[in-house]
């Protein structure tokens, strides 16, 4: 299977930008299911963790309100090329995944 | 009797030892409930900060268009010059549960998070910034055309 997750990153001048995007329903419970008629229950990842070399960089708590298949990018200092970068996330439903890559 | 009573005097001793140890880890997934589940701007905003003082601050920037037809997908970039920043804390005052997501930044982060987030009408986005302990805000109306909590 496929990762739920593409992980890329960018380093210039000492700054390793990293964007990633995360293949996820994020059903905020509100949305009507057109073939059943009923509610879809609350469906969405609540934490995403970013490693660093095996240390945490960038944690984040998310409500159901971040859109589906989130996109996610932020920016730290003191990556070299070929660090080892993880991303981890978990939903509402202790669905988990992750996906490591190294830094380019 | 005595043998259960010291069963029943042992087992009750390791529940409480038990909740001692796992007070420690669920503190360290610190998902704030109270605030995530809060349906008014102001209790999410006294949940989450424990009704610390906000300041306004023109130091905080968010990127994101004042129109938006599609409130589904609503791209989002917070940017801050201040320093020693914290955490980047998202809300936006007229969606059911106003706190939309909370970015804890390390410190060899840059003060800067982008994301895309729902909307389902038109509110102002509240971004606020953790810096050397204090909390800084700042924010931006936008029209939403079609809601995005559907």
């Amino acid at each position: 299977m496929t990762s739920s997750i593409r992980l890329k990153t960018k380093t210039s001048n000492g700054v390793t930008t990293v964007r990633a995007i995360i293949r996820h329903p994020m059903e905020t419970g509100f949305r009507i299911d057109s073939d059943t008629s009923e509610l879809v229950p609350t469906h969405h990842i609540n934490n995403v963790t970013v490693k660093h070399n095996g240390s945490v960089v960038m944690s984040c708590d998310w409500s159901r309100a971040v859109s589906k298949n989130p996109y996610l990018s932020f920016m730290f200092k003191g990556g070299n090329a070929g660090d080892k970068l993880e991303l981890a996330w978990r939903d509402n439903k202790n669905n988990t995944d992750s996906v490591e890559t190294l830094i380019v | 009797m005595l043998r259960r009573d010291t069963l029943k005097y042992l087992a009750s001793g390791s529940i409480v030892l038990l909740s001692g140890l796992l007070k420690p880890i669920t503190a360290l997934a610190k998902w704030n409930d109270d605030a995530f589940s809060a349906v008014d701007y102001d209790e999410a905003i006294a949940a989450y900060f424990s009704n610390q003082e906000i300041k306004e601050s023109d130091q905080i920037t968010i990127g994101v268009h004042s129109v938006v037809e599609n409130g589904a997908v609503v791209p989002v970039k917070i940017k801050t010059d201040l320093p020693n920043i914290e955490s980047i804390t998202i809300f936006v005052d007229k969606n059911p549960n106003p706190l939309i997501a909370n970015f804890d930044l390390f410190p060899s982060c840059v003060g800067f998070i982008s994301t895309r987030i729902k909307i389902q009408q038109s509110s102002n986005i509240i971004a606020t910034v953790k810096s050397d302990g204090k909390i800084f805000s700042t924010r931006k109306f936008i029209e939403v055309h079609e809601g995005g909590c559907g």
